[in-house]
Order: C-alpha cells, then sequence, then structure tokens
C-alpha cells in the first residue's frame, strides 16, 4: 500500500484530522489538540493541512462553522442559537467573520434566504429553468404551482 | 456564445438519501432545497468551490418526464450502473480519496496515473458512477 502510494500514511493522518474537524467543529476545537491527535508537531501539522486542503486547519474550521451556520439560518434558527451551536464564543465575533464572509449579515441572510423560500412556494415554476419543465411536461404534472 | 453550464441534473433513486450522499459525504453544499408542489422537491446542489454550478438531484418518479413504466425502466438501468455523470476534479486526490472511502463511499478504481492526470472512480449511492480527478501538476 506505502509503496503505491509513498504518502498515504501522512494522508490518513491528516484526513482523520479533517473528519475531526468536520465532525465536531461545534465544539471548543483546539488545533493543538488535533495536531496531538494526528501525532504530529503544531508546525508540521498546519504546513501538511494547509498543502493537501489549501487552507490552515483554523481557516478550514472558520469555514465550517460559517457553512454551517448558513444553513442553521436558512433554517430558521435564531442568529444567538447559530453562534453557538456552531462553536463561536461571541455573536459580535460570530457577526462580524459571517458578514465578512458572506457579504450578509447573519440576520439579513436570514431574511434573505427566508424570502426566498416564500417566493419559491408562491410561484415555484420562476425558480425552475425552462428545459426542466416547459420541455419535459412538468408543468402539467408535479411540478404544480403550491 | 455559450460561456458556462449552471446547471445539470444527475437522476437520483432517492432524494433524501443522495441528500447525506452527496451534502454528508461529498461535502457539496446546497443551493435550493424547496418543495415545489405535490411531490415534487427541488433540491440542487454545489461543489464547494463552484457556488454557481447547480447539481440537480432529480428523482426518478413517474410524472417527472417519465411515465410509470419509463420510470422503472430508468431506475433499473441507474441501480445496474449504467451511467457515467462526469468528472469532478480536486486538489490532492490521494488526500480526498481517503476521506471519502473513510466516510464509506464505494471506489472500484483506487488513484491512479493516467495521461489526463490522476483519476479514481466512485458511484453515487444510487448507482452513478464518477470520475474523481486531479490535474497533473505544472
Amino acid at each position: 500500500m506505502n509503496e503505491a502510494y509513498p504518502r498515504m500514511y501522512l494522508y490518513r493522518r491528516i484526513v482523520q484530522a479533517k473528519i475531526y474537524i468536520d465532525a465536531y467543529y461545534g465544539s471548543d476545537l483546539d488545533i493543538d489538540n488535533i495536531a496531538d491527535e494526528a501525532c504530529f508537531s503544531k508546525f508540521h501539522f498546519i504546513r501538511l493541512f494547509k498543502e493537501i486542503y489549501g487552507k490552515t486547519p483554523h481557516q478550514y474550521l472558520v469555514d465550517v462553522r460559517i457553512h454551517h451556520a448558513c444553513t442553521l439560518l436558512a433554517t430558521g434558527t435564531s442568529v444567538t442559537d447559530t453562534c453557538y451551536k456552531v462553536g463561536f464564543e461571541s455573536v459580535g465575533s460570530f457577526s462580524s467573520l459571517f458578514s465578512k464572509v458572506t457579504g450578509f449579515s447573519p440576520s439579513r441572510y436570514a431574511a434573505n434566504k427566508l424570502l426566498m423560500k416564500e417566493a419559491i412556494q408562491e410561484v415555484p415554476l420562476q425558480f425552475i429553468p425552462g428545459c426542466f419543465t416547459d420541455k419535459n411536461g412538468y408543468n402539467n404534472s408535479n411540478f404544480q404551482e403550491a | 456564445m455559450i460561456n458556462r453550464m449552471n446547471h445539470v441534473s444527475i437522476y437520483v433513486l432517492d432524494q433524501n438519501s443522495a441528500y447525506d450522499f452527496y451534502v454528508g459525504k461529498l461535502g457539496f453544499k446546497v443551493h435550493t432545497d424547496a418543495q415545489m408542489g405535490p411531490g415534487m422537491r427541488w433540491l440542487t446542489v454545489c461543489p464547494p468551490d463552484q457556488p454557481d454550478l447547480e447539481i440537480i438531484l432529480m428523482p426518478i418518479v413517474k410524472g417527472m418526464a417519465f411515465t410509470e413504466e419509463t420510470a422503472e425502466q430508468m431506475r433499473q438501468l441507474v441501480q445496474k450502473g449504467t451511467f457515467g455523470f462526469g468528472v469532478f476534479q480536486c486538489n490532492d486526490i490521494y488526500a480526498t480519496y481517503e476521506e471519502l472511502k473513510a466516510k464509506g463511499v464505494e471506489f472500484s478504481k483506487p488513484p491512479k496515473e493516467e495521461f489526463y492526470g490522476v483519476e479514481a472512480l466512485f458511484k453515487d449511492d444510487s448507482g452513478n458512477w464518477f470520475s474523481l480527478g486531479q490535474k497533473p501538476k505544472k
């Protein structure tokens, strides 16, 4: 195995660290601890992680948290609950970071998603490209206006 | 002049299961997930670095371009692994392969050097095949 994939042993440890971040992003994660779990020095861990994923473990953790925050906000979770559920400790820093990454404040993002959801429910066919509706007979089948 | 593609559909056997596969395992982002009326859910996902490419996870059901008979035929074809739908690119194929395998994705070919780059083959939860590719490093 290692002959075929010479770096596989290292890959597996870094991949496990990434999967760990994916699973526990909502906890108080410490990059030092993750590096320890992966049996790397912090510096070596960060360097290898960045080489593979194009961002540092911390940058990746922030991305994962913001991604999950988007999902929660879009499904009606409050800004405060979202902040703590995805692992941030301060609503202020969460809001600031969220705005920087997405271009919208959390509350604006949630409001936009809600508006979109209502519009889709009102006139669903407006949101579906014609090749999936007009050309395939969906208009008269499952794609009915709600 | 056509510039880009921004919607493409993949026929899936079950949208809930496809959601778990594409979002939970592949790490794609949900673009739109909305009920569109009786029995119709419009579910589109995007690769993380390609937010303007919506992959429609299209259920194979009667009334969705299919009669009951053709839907059943299509379901059987998809289940049998008849269709190869495309190539997904990643920055590091060995790491991605290890990660997806750890998440239970079924591969029929581990990463292998081909003349066009390194390639692996996996299938989704419905039976659709995809190549996983990494461009040759310059």
